[in-house]
């Protein structure tokens, strides 16, 4: 082979995997991604039944029902609106009433929200920094409880 | 007093690093040998005065002097002696100073051994070094202070976070920032190169041993931190694609290519201008993943307190840094001469492969960890990006790459024979065909792509021994020849084998643990009896227990296998008295099978506990194999070779630029 030519098999092959990979990356994105949304997003945009996506805001104070086995129900609320879920499984350590969730699933055609895992990862007065600033646009005033004095792990 | 003395130190250390930048390059420039003799007592120096501040902060933390706002914060005197120190890196502002500390000792390590490093370059490495330095000293003394004093002092500290109070996170910190960290003498090398306009086969000598230590650093520091998520977080995952997770794992990645292409340009000079763009690059991505842990610009359970100054700030030095570099390369790369040829069948070509894969998968990864954010910034969506983003972008790119992988080092330099690399590699084959039939046999059930990612892990492996097998000629001469050979073989060619072997065993790991994890979630009363994976467990109840800062509540499980007692778990759910957090302490029992891995969940109503319990199938060999390549590293690192400041055989073969 000639200089020239061994030249464009190299490239030729980098240029091969580079697409490849674009390729992949683009259908992952297209399909593997999931939104995040607030309660009053999930009433206002009319998020389809069915599509996966997060649900973000504070657990309702009063509204944890446990059932039978692991099976729970509370609600997720932005303050100015509240949607039930229901979720099967063991809660985080630091899933409270009155603090901030992330729930992961579907909802369903009746308005409920089905989870299929629930998130708290974060301190005690600490809440998910998404559920924080979507609650600041929508103009939600947060009590002391809902500052962010900082994560501790570097 | 001592908190002051520290305070100043750190001044004095940026004094002192900005002495080290501007005199000996400026030295270099005018070929004055007395200005770039400055660089190396400065390195020291510098070293000295960073110990001392760090020193001094340790103390403050040790003697819990809640005076300072920084321990007042993140610190507590009822907290066992071991987190207290870890504390000193447990939160932004010392883990920056721990940044800085790792920074000075590399360029100090650089300083005394390298002496037989050409003047100029020495000089230009050390000033260059220094400038990085300078910018995140001032960041430091500018945004995040630790030597903030608190007046009137509390009369007690706030307290670590528990999930950090743990003797695997104590040390983690320290392995990454010296990986991230050590990436910058790489840098520095590069850029000096740059700016000398010359590079050569010594220049990637030079480089690769620190390459080498930094990416053992990271491999450990990342495997550590892996092991700890593992266990702390109850959720009996070990790699979640966490942003900060990918942040140390992208510089990874690159390390490893540099790794692979300084090879190639110390044996054969070839790849030159790809080298030290990766070795750009790859420092660039350790300052990315500083970025985006430290600024707070994404949402993770690493975040710290999101304030925008520091991110601007780190920004500025990232676009500083970074571009001036790119810069930099793009006004000289042509002055820099253009290496040896090669076929595309060759180990050079293997390893362009390996270059590609690598920065490939690392850019899949900076995709999948950067598009939350553009997103949200250009459309005000906000999404996240998990698991199987990851699993369908990187998992592939990696498949191809381990595939691959046993070729290498089976193909001669400069033009080689696929045949005979083949031919070599056909027990290799062998074995990992029947490591896809032993697998289906076993688990038959589990998903089909389960058995093939089996088979490659074992094709891995099987290939590194089959390298080393035919370098010694096992079975085609005597025994004692065959040993003498494998005697006779440099360190570095070891070395190459266990790392590869630690890939392999990973491979394995990832793959049994990810498919053929059993999970069950249940509500269990005392007396209860359920069964996984051919384990059963009775729950015996639970109890209280008193921890030194601590309180929890303990269930007792006792397992057996068989009818014959296995071990009893002791699941917990702590709760810290400060700062009051609780925490799931897992009870795992681990073992070469895999792990039996018990959470306790909340209590119920009818007296029974929620449960969450999992098999994790040869997990372990997810950690033993980074433990295998971080050996692997290690051996390669102590090869007289490349042993850092060997004394050289010949003149230095220094080309000048045309």
């Amino acid at each position: 082979m000639t200089r020239k030519q061994r030249r464009a098999t190299m490239i030729g092959g980098g240029i091969a995997i580079l697409t490849a990979a674009s390729l992949l990356v683009l259908f992952a994105l297209r399909d593997t991604i999931v939104f995040f949304h607030t309660p009053s997003d999930v009433i206002e945009k009319k998020v389809a039944t069915g599509q996966r996506f997060r649900l973000g805001g504070l657990v309702a104070e009063g509204s944890v029902k446990r059932g039978a086995g692991t099976a729970v129900e509370f609600a997720v609320t932005d303050t100015l609106k509240s949607i039930p879920v229901s979720y099967t499984g063991v809660l985080p350590d630091l899933f409270r009433e009155g603090q901030g969730v992330v729930a992961e699933g579907r909802l369903e055609v009746s308005g409920r929200f089905v989870a299929d895992s629930v998130l708290a990862k974060h301190d005690e007065t600490y809440m998910p920094p998404e559920v924080a600033k979507a609650l600041k646009e929508k103009g939600v005033k947060l009590g002391a409880g809902a500052t962010h004095p900082g994560q501790k792990k570097p | 007093m001592i908190v002051e003395l520290g305070h100043v130190a750190l001044i004095l250390a940026l004094a002192t690093a900005i002495v080290q930048t501007a005199l000996p390059l400026w030295g270099a420039r005018t070929a004055d040998a007395g200005l770039m003799a400055v660089a190396r007592p400065a390195a020291f120096c510098q070293l000295g005065l960073v110990t001392i501040a760090f020193l001094a902060l340790t103390h403050a933390y040790v003697v819990s002097d809640f005076s300072v706002e920084n321990v007042a914060a993140n610190s507590h005197s009822a907290k066992p002696l071991v987190y207290r120190i870890s504390g000193v890196w447990g939160n932004h502002e010392g883990s920056m100073l721990l940044w800085v500390l790792m920074l000075a000792a590399f360029g100090a390590a650089v300083a005394a051994f390298g002496q037989n490093l050409p003047e100029t370059l020495k000089a230009t490495v050390l000033a260059v070094q220094a400038s990085i330095a300078v910018a995140f000293t001032a960041f430091i003394l500018a945004t995040s202070n630790p030597f903030e004093r608190l007046d009137p002092a509390p009369f007690e500290g706030r307290g670590l976070n528990p999930i950090l109070q743990d003797p695997a996170l104590a040390f983690h910190p320290p392995f990454l920032y010296a990986g991230y960290v050590g990436l910058s003498i790489a840098f520095s090398f590069a850029v000096a190169a740059l700016i000398e306009g010359r590079t050569d086969a010594a220049w990637a000598r030079w480089v690769r041993p620190w390459t080498l230590a930094a990416w053992v650093c990271l491999t450990i520091g990342i495997a550590m931190g892996s092991w700890w998520a593992y266990y702390e977080l109850g959720w009996g995952g070990w790699w979640f694609w966490d942003p900060v997770e990918n942040a140390s794992f992208m510089p990874w990645l690159a390390a490893t290519g540099l790794l692979h292409s300084a090879l190639v340009m110390e044996k054969r000079e070839a790849l030159k201008v790809w080298t030290i763009l990766l070795a750009i690059l790859t420092f660039s991505l350790s300052l990315l993943g500083t970025f985006l842990v430290r600024s707070g610009v994404l949402s993770s359970v690493h975040a710290f307190a999101v304030d925008p100054a520091r991110g601007v700030f780190i920004l500025a030095i990232m676009v500083a840094l970074v571009g001036g570099a790119l810069t930099l390369f793009a006004v000289r790369v042509g002055a820099l001469r253009q290496g040896g040829l090669f076929a595309p069948i060759s180990r050079e070509g293997g390893l362009v492969l390996n270059n590609v894969l690598l920065i490939t998968s690392a850019a899949t990864v900076l995709v999948g960890t950067l598009y939350p954010l553009a997103l949200e910034t250009l459309t005000g969506e906000k999404i996240s990006v998990g698991p199987p983003y990851f699993n369908l972008t990187f998992g592939p790119i990696m498949a191809v790459l381990l595939v691959a992988l046993p070729f290498g080092p089976n193909l001669a330099w400069k033009r080689g024979d696929a045949y005979a690399a083949a031919q070599r590699l056909w027990l290799a084959a062998a074995v990992a065909l029947a490591a896809l039939v032993g697998t289906m046999a076993i688990a038959w059930r589990g998903p089909w792509l389960a058995p093939v990612g089996i088979a490659i892990g074992a094709w891995v492996m099987a290939g590194a021994l089959a390298e080393i097998a035919s370098r010694i000629r096992l079975g085609s001469v005597s025994l004692g020849e065959t040993r003498r050979r494998l005697a006779g073989l440099p360190r570095s060619a070891h070395g190459t084998t266990l790392a590869h072997l630690g890939v392999g065993l990973m491979v394995v790991g990832i793959v049994a643990t990810t498919a053929y994890q059993s999970e069950t979630v249940l509500v269990m009363k005392p007396g209860e009896r359920t069964a996984i994976a051919g384990y059963a467990l009775t729950f015996k109840g639970s109890g209280p227990r008193r921890g030194p800062n601590y309180q929890e509540d303990v269930g007792t499980f006792e397992v057996t296998r068989g009818g014959r007692p296995v071990t009893t778990l002791n699941p917990a759910k702590r709760l810290y008295d400060m700062p009051k957090q609780p925490t799931t302490e897992a009870g795992i029992h681990a073992g070469w099978r895999g792990d039996l891995y018990a959470v306790l969940g909340d209590a119920q109503q009818d007296g029974g506990y929620a449960v969450r319990l999992y098999f994790n199938p040869l997990v372990r060999f997810i950690w033993l194999g980074a433990i295998i390549m971080g050996l692997g590293g290690l051996m390669s690192l102590s090869d007289r070779r490349l042993r850092v400041g060997a004394p050289r055989r010949a003149a230095p073969r220094v080309s000048p630029a045309e």
